[in-house]
Parts: C-alpha cells; sequence; structure tokens
C-alpha cells in the first residue's frame, strides 16, 4: 500500500510521476539528459551507472527498469547482472569501472569522493564532463531511489513488464511515460 | 580544490550548474517548484525542510544557504533555523511540520525507512497527501543536491554575510531568477521561447 493516495495502477515512479505533474516534468527532464542526451559515455553506460547505484540503494523498481534499459541497449542483460553483483571482475572498461567507484562513493555521501577516486578515473580516459554526470547520475538516483521507496509505491515482480518499460526507456528516453496510463475513470 | 575544472571564484552548486546549464535547467526548475512556487506549507517551512535534510547530509553550503532562505522567509529569524536543525522536536514549529520533519529524516536515511505510522501521525495533524508528497520529494531531492555538491568538492567558502545576502535575494525572487545571475545567458533561451 502507497503511503499517500496514487494513482492506482501505476508501478514505482510513474505513480509519483501521475501524483504530481509539476516536479515529474523537471525530474524527467533530468534523467532524460542524464541518461539519453547525447554523451560521450554510451547510454548503456550510463543506465549501468543508474542501475548499480539503485542497487546499493537496494530500489527494486529502479534498479529493475534501469537494468532493463542498460539490457536494452547492450541486447543482453548478461552484463547487467555481473556489474550488479561485482562490477569490478565485470566486463565493462576500466573506464567505467573507475565511474561507477565514484558512484559508489557519492551514494554513501559526496564528501567520500577523493580527488585519488577523480585522478585514476581521468588517468584512464575519463573527461571532467563524464566525471561531472557520473556524480549527478549518483546523486540524482539518490533522490529517484528514496522517492520511490519513500512514497511506498507499487513494484510489482513482472520481469515482461520491466522488459518493455526498457525498451522504451532505451529507444525514448523519459520525456514521455514508459508505461502505458490507466484509462480515465467514466464519469 | 574542485575535481574538475569549475569555474573559479563560484560557490557551491552555483559552480556545478555553470559547467552544465543543460542539466542546472531541470535542477532549479524543480528546487522552484518545490520550495518557492505557491503552496499550503509556506515557502519557510520548506526551507527548513530542505536545511534540515541538508544538515543532516554535512552539506555545508546547502544548509547554510538554504537556512539563510529559512530565516529570509521567517521573518529574519536565525536562531529557529538554528533550533531546528539542533533539536526540532523543542523547536517553536507546529506540530505538523515536526512530522514532516521526521518523515524527511527518514527518507535522509533510505526510503524504505518511512513507515506507514509516520505518514499517518503527520496525516492526524493536518498533513495532506501532497503535503506529505512534498516533504518526501524534498528530502529526496536534497539528498542529490548535498551529494552533487560535496561529490564534486566545490568552493564552499565561511562566510555567513554572503549566504544571509543571498538567502534574502532568493527568498524574494526565488531559485530560477537568482540563477541567472551565474548561468550563462543562453541557458534561458528555450525557457523564454516556451
Amino acid at each position: 500500500m502507497a503511503h499517500i493516495a496514487l494513482p492506482e495502477g501505476l508501478p514505482g515512479i510513474s505513480s509519483g510521476f501521475a501524483f504530481r505533474p509539476e516536479t515529474a516534468k523537471p525530474m524527467r527532464e533530468l534523467a532524460h539528459i542524464l541518461l539519453h542526451g547525447a554523451n560521450s559515455l554510451a547510454p548503456a553506460e550510463r543506465e549501468l551507472i543508474a542501475t548499480y547505484v539503485s542497487t546499493q540503494n537496494d530500489c527494486y523498481f529502479c534498479q529493475t527498469s534501469h537494468g532493463a534499459a542498460a539490457a536494452a541497449h547492450l541486447g543482453s542483460g548478461e552484463l547487467v547482472k555481473q556489474v550488479k553483483t561485482d562490477f569490478q571482475s565485470s566486463q565493462v572498461s576500466p573506464k567505467l569501472k573507475a565511474l561507477l567507484a565514484i558512484a559508489g562513493k557519492v551514494q554513501q555521501g559526496g564528501k567520500n569522493v577523493t580527488s585519488g577516486d577523480v585522478e585514476h578515473a581521468r588517468s584512464l580516459g575519463a573527461t571532467d564532463l563524464e566525471i561531472h554526470d557520473t556524480v549527478l547520475i549518483a546523486a540524482a538516483f539518490c533522490m529517484y531511489n528514496r522517492y520511490v521507496d519513500g512514497l511506498g509505491t507499487w513494484q510489482p515482480h513482472d520481469e515482461s513488464m520491466y522488459a518493455q518499460m526498457g525498451e522504451h526507456l532505451a529507444k525514448q528516453g523519459y520525456r514521455t511515460p514508459s508505461i502505458a496510463q490507466p484509462e480515465p475513470a467514466l464519469k | 580544490m574542485p575535481y574538475i575544472a569549475l569555474h573559479e571564484g563560484v560557490t557551491g552548486i552555483r559552480a556545478a550548474m555553470a559547467f552544465r546549464p543543460e542539466t542546472a535547467g531541470p535542477l532549479n526548475d524543480l528546487a522552484e517548484t518545490l520550495l518557492h512556487a505557491p503552496h499550503t506549507i509556506p515557502p519557510g517551512e520548506r526551507e527548513l525542510i530542505a536545511t534540515y535534510v541538508s544538515y543532516l547530509n554535512d552539506c555545508y553550503f546547502c544548509q547554510t544557504i538554504h537556512g539563510f532562505i529559512a530565516a529570509a522567509s521567517l521573518d529574519g529569524d536565525e536562531e529557529l533555523v538554528k533550533r531546528v536543525k539542533a533539536d526540532f522536536q523543542h523547536a517553536s514549529i507546529s506540530d505538523k511540520l515536526k512530522a514532516l520533519l521526521v518523515i524527511a529524516s527518514k527518507v535522509q536515511k533510505g526510503g524504505k525507512h518511512v513507515t506507514a505510522e509516520d505518514v499517518e501521525h503527520a496525516r492526524s495533524l493536518g498533513a495532506t497527501d501532497l503535503e506529505i508528497h512534498d516533504a518526501v520529494l524534498i528530502a529526496a531531492a536534497f539528498c542529490m543536491y548535498n551529494r552533487y555538491v560535496d561529490g564534486l568538492g566545490t568552493w564552499q567558502p565561511h562566510d555567513d554575510a554572503m549566504y544571509r545576502e543571498r538567502g534574502k535575494r532568493v527568498a524574494r525572487e526565488g531559485h530560477v531568477t537568482v540563477s541567472k545571475e551565474y548561468l550563462p545567458a543562453n541557458a534561458f533561451v528555450d525557457a523564454v521561447a516556451k
């Protein structure tokens, strides 16, 4: 049961967005720029960062939907599983591992990031913009995850639903709903 | 020293936003809607929630600037802001706001810490669903802003006079208007076109 009267039939963040369109707009726009906009980091890499942070925050809806988006970009969910379990032993690039390490520090708290972490990422080719966006993706998912769980949203365990959402997010991005909106009640 | 090449002499989140105006747009729009736009919770009380969460996250820049925005919205009552940070249960604020601060502090630890009882308690003191929603989202959003400011190692000078003046301006004009001071002018082309 959600803590407040959220629209029924909408999972996770979709219900918060439908409840409060005024805040949904900038939240969608931020996700769109960070995860779907043009960037030297591939969309799959940015979705992996979002998925990893959401896993660290134990948010089922976010880690599953963004994991599905990453899998849709990559054509397989195998790498997503590896990154969630132990990214250091996964098949991602050393640069992405260094960015995931920074994201993991941000998840614990901004002050945990050290100049050594940033220098390491830079030595592996990360640009200032990529480091900035990694910090902001990790920080933003500390918001989205808390929003989704803090409202007690409905988070069904339904793999096909998340797979569909992931396809939509990978193709269309975040400006429009990734899930069918319920029919308005008949008056 | 900031970890990346931010503009020198620009403080806290302003430096990060000036570095990346594309993300600054929605970040400022969200703050404006949550903290400054018309609402059943007065701006001063919403800024107190932002200040308290930033204090729990130990973000100097955010707790200081939002503390001064709160004070400016509360007839300059800087003592009340200090009191809320130190021990809000004994501060001169409404019971409803105390219940919303409890929810915000749970969100700061993690969304799953919020219980149905926390929410029922706030509701029994008159909180509406929208107010509970916004308390959750303000707390969640400051878990983002705080990490953004500290995670980039931004410059956060200790200068109360500067934050006090800025706080008065933001309380009066809002987050989006004041952001024109530090964002490049072309960041507003889209907003004007709409």
